[in-house]
């Protein structure tokens, strides 16, 4: 059976949503997300805590969040800490990466 | 349905604590969770492995286990008769029925209460790998998953789902579709879950990708490099006729401007063609005695840097 897809949403990184698209997405209880947004894990693209907007990358970190801390048993201080580095180690990815694709040649592949 | 040995899978024996069970699911955990593994088949190794764990860290779901029996991994088996009594519309069935979904549905049905409370179906992310030609010119392709649907007693079947989607022109790497509702179904009046289509673009033999912009290694022959020469230089777009200038150093990155990839605002990327200065595998004796000239009569010297800081050296 082949469903022709008809309302569907691209989503692109300059989106905005809501606490309340977060929490539903995540799985995370609101207290949750607000303490992530305290420890600057999850940071909201404005500063009006009554109607905070994230950019849509938040709902994959907020997912990220609730699996580890499922998955792991980490109460909110491990947590952060776990999200903490697993955002250092992404960002020295991607750097790493970035410098083998343009040095070119034998140093660069694509991992 | 498959018989999953939930003991082999955490390496557990059969009496085991659940300390002992706890213990062995945070170690193999730690090894093999997805966003935190980089072993490749992680996420299906620690999907197994989370199963085993809900299955056996309850007293019930772990009875209920035990209670189908023995059997070898992976063999097929058909539940005990009173289980089927427990279901028995859907007993003619349960082929497409996951382990793990059926303890989940017999545990929901001891606890009576948990029957009446709405659940909202669960989100599914399904990732995608397309061409780099895919995003360049936009693309259409099937995608086939396996979606829980509960039947009437509120047991999951994993039905076979294939969507048409349309890969925009522009798509990014990790980029997401939305299907709303589209998502397992919901349980008791809860609203069916959403379909993720994550988009993972595939390593191309040619480029290499940095958002939008491309690299290209470009090989010169060391006199196209010393004097300049016009080169064909293949891109997404087709193939464009680039001038090199004379005096062209190895690792070099000379631009072609909008040759990258689009971006959906329309836009494209740079493609970067980076130098290599080539040699022939072997030289001719022609050309060896060029070389030969060419080192007698010329007086540069690459090195020169390095011998006016180290005094003597060679």
């Amino acid at each position: 059976m082949t469903i022709r897809i008809t309302e569907s949403v691209w989503q692109h990184a300059s989106q905005l949503c809501s606490l309340q698209d977060i929490i539903d997405a995540s799985g995370l209880t609101k207290e949750d997300v607000l303490e992530l947004i305290d420890m600057g894990i999850i940071q909201p693209s404005n500063l009006e805590a009554e109607h905070y907007s994230f950019q849509i990358q938040c709902v994959t970190l907020a997912r990220t969040a609730r699996r580890l801390r499922d998955d792991f048993d980490l109460d909110a201080s491990g947590l952060t800490m776990a999200l903490r580095l697993l955002g250092r180690i992404d960002e020295l990815e991607t750097e790493l990466n970035r410098l083998r694709i343009r040095l070119g040649g034998r140093g660069a592949r694509q991992p | 349905m498959k018989y999953i040995d939930y003991y082999e899978v955490l390496g557990v024996p059969r009496d085991a604590s659940t300390a002992d069970i706890k213990k062995a699911y945070r170690k193999l955990a730690h090894q093999y969770h997805p966003d935190v593994s980089k072993e490749t088949g992680a996420e299906d190794k620690f999907k197994k492995i989370a199963e085993a764990y809900a299955t056996l860290k309850d007293p019930e779901k772990r009875a209920a286990y035990d209670n189908l029996g023995r059997h070898a991994q992976g063999e097929e088996f058909v539940p005990p008769h009173a289980w089927q009594e427990h279901f028995h519309e859907s007993a003619a069935d349960f082929s497409d029925v996951d382990l793990a979904d059926l303890l989940a549905a017999f545990a929901a049905a001891q606890r009576a209460e948990r029957r009446q409370r709405p659940l909202r179906g669960q989100d599914f992310d399904v990732t995608v790998p397309v061409t780099l030609e895919d995003v360049y010119h936009g693309s259409e392709t099937e995608i086939s998953v396996a979606l829980p649907e509960y039947d009437a007693q509120g047991l999951l079947h994993r039905v076979p789902k294939t969507f048409h989607v349309r890969i925009p022109k522009g798509a990014a790497d990790g980029q997401r579709l939305r299907l709303p509702g589209k998502g397992g179904s919901g349980l008791n009046g809860g609203k069916p879950g959403d379909l993720y289509i994550v988009i993972a673009i595939r390593p191309h033999k040619l480029y290499r990708m940095d958002g939008r912009d491309l690299y290209i290694d470009l090989p010169l022959a060391p006199w196209e490099a010393a004097l300049g020469a016009p080169v064909r230089v293949p891109t997404p777009g087709g193939e464009v006729e680039m001038t090199i200038p004379p005096g062209t150093t190895s690792e070099r990155r000379l631009r072609l401007a909008g040759r990258g990839l689009p971006s959906a605002d329309g836009k494209h990327g740079d493609l970067y063609a980076v130098v290599h200065i080539a040699l022939p595998a072997r030289l001719t004796d022609r050309e060896r005695e060029l070389f030969q000239q060419l080192a007698k009569e010329s007086r540069f010297n690459p090195r020169a840097a390095l011998q006016s800081r180290t005094g003597a050296a060679q």
